[in-house]
């Protein structure tokens, strides 16, 4: 709640609540919760965890949440995204995909909020990304694990060959550690928004000094 | 007459709104009952969803004949603004025909996603006192995959490929297309407005 503020009034343009232990231990994100954090913030916020069905997704958002997430219950069930979005709209729904570099090309994992039950889905991300925007995804937020809290950077490589079959908003995710870093998924990557956690909460990066460098960059964000 | 009405028109997510008007001190109460709405001093048609989905339920509510009908100050937001023309391409859903005009789909492009999710500053603004105060540099949170066009309600554009209506007024029928409960203290200066007017 104290971090949800503090964003906030530093500038974050939205908030992404990740439950990431709630798919692997077979629940759902606490809704009094979801509905503490709405009641005091005023930027979007998403909600994300062991999110199963539609009427899991009414509740977080009659909570307050403006989008829910699903990324392990929509690779066990497909059909989730397009129940989701024909009931809420495309823009209520956001796919997150981990995905990671296999011999095989990149892979989506499953449960990898529980590194004992972490597993690939053996589905190909990029026929995974386009499947999604078909069933009616809105959003999609691609976290590349192999660089996820190493902080050496996004996968610009990676968020590019996602970028080239996305026609919805990518947000980047996994690997911040630096200005620059958000700066080059912009621009070389061409995402929407970039993600980070851990730079933010470890006051590593303030956002504000992030928003004026990407200003200066010639990337435009609100101030 | 008493307070702010919500209009529940089915979709989820009513709850941010409420806590948005709790913020400035407001109480909002949810209904989809025409006594209750017609009773109100103040209306806001929400709307998450699809348009021919939201017209259904307006319709067998009664509310799609009751609202084009008053004369208290009604606030469309996203896509209940878009309810307030005549037509959506949406499902070709036949809308409440309070402001004249169509709403149309948004073309995706590479530089241009859609749905246009994001924020976005409103290219000029009209002197109203829906718009009273507000900073020419505010940034308003979108996000929609229909747009209305520009026209002579029109207060406010915004530009997304091209110019779109971003906010709209005909007496006392307003429209915002972007969320103003998620859209920081720009947001809750035009819900302030609106509670003024």
């Amino acid at each position: 709640m104290t971090l949800a503020q503090r964003y906030r009034d530093e500038g974050a343009d939205e908030l992404v609540f990740y439950d990431i232990t709630a798919s692997p231990q077979g629940r759902s994100v606490e809704r009094s919760w979801v509905r503490r954090v709405a009641r005091v913030l005023d930027i979007p916020f998403c909600v994300a965890g062991g999110i199963r069905s539609v009427a899991d997704a009414e509740s977080v958002l009659n909570a307050g949440a403006e989008k829910v997430s699903v990324n392990s219950p929509a690779l066990a069930d497909p059909g989730l995204i397009d129940a989701l979005s024909r009931r809420f709209g495309a823009q209520c729904v956001v796919v997150g995909i981990d995905s990671e570099l296999t011999a095989e090309g990149y892979r989506a994992y499953q449960f990898t909020g529980d590194p004992a039950r972490t597993r690939q889905s053996g589905r190909d991300v990029l026929q995974w990304v386009r499947e999604v925007q078909e069933r009616g995804a809105g959003e999609i937020v691609l976290n590349c694990m192999g660089s996820d809290g190493v902080r050496h950077g996004y996968d610009i490589e990676q968020l590019r060959a996602v970028r080239a079959v996305c026609r919805v908003p990518l947000v980047a995710s996994g690997g911040a550690g630096a200005i620059e870093h958000f700066t080059a998924a912009f621009r070389e990557a061409g995402v929407d928004a970039a993600l980070a956690a851990s730079v933010f909460h470890n006051g590593i990066i303030a956002i504000a000094e992030l928003k004026g460098a990407l200003l200066a960059a010639g990337i435009e964000v609100r101030p | 007459m008493t307070g702010t009405v919500i209009i529940d028109s089915g979709g989820a997510n009513l709850a941010s709104l409420q806590f948005a008007f709790e913020r400035l001190g407001a109480e909002a109460r949810v209904s989809a009952e025409a006594e209750e709405i017609a009773a109100a001093e103040r209306i806001v048609l929400p709307g998450v969803g699809s348009a021919s989905e939201a017209m259904r339920r307006l319709r067998a509510a009664g509310l799609a004949r009751l609202l084009p009908a008053l004369s208290q100050p009604v606030l469309g937001i996203c896509l209940g603004m878009q309810l307030l023309f005549e037509h959506s391409a949406e499902g070709e859903t036949e809308c409440l025909g309070i402001l004249p005009g169509t709403v149309r789909r948004l073309e995706p492009s590479v530089a241009r996603p859609v749905p246009h999710m994001g924020w976005n500053r409103l290219t000029t603004l009209e002197s109203d006192p829906l718009l009273a105060g507000l900073d020419p540099q505010s940034y308003f949170y979108f996000v929609h995959s229909y747009a209305a066009p520009l026209g002579e309600f029109t207060l406010a554009p915004v530009e997304y490929g091209e110019r779109l209506s971003a906010v709209v007024r005909r007496g006392n029928f307003c429209g915002v297309q972007f969320h103003p409960e998620r859209s920081a203290a720009a947001g809750a200066r035009v819900l302030a407005n609106f509670l003024s007017l």
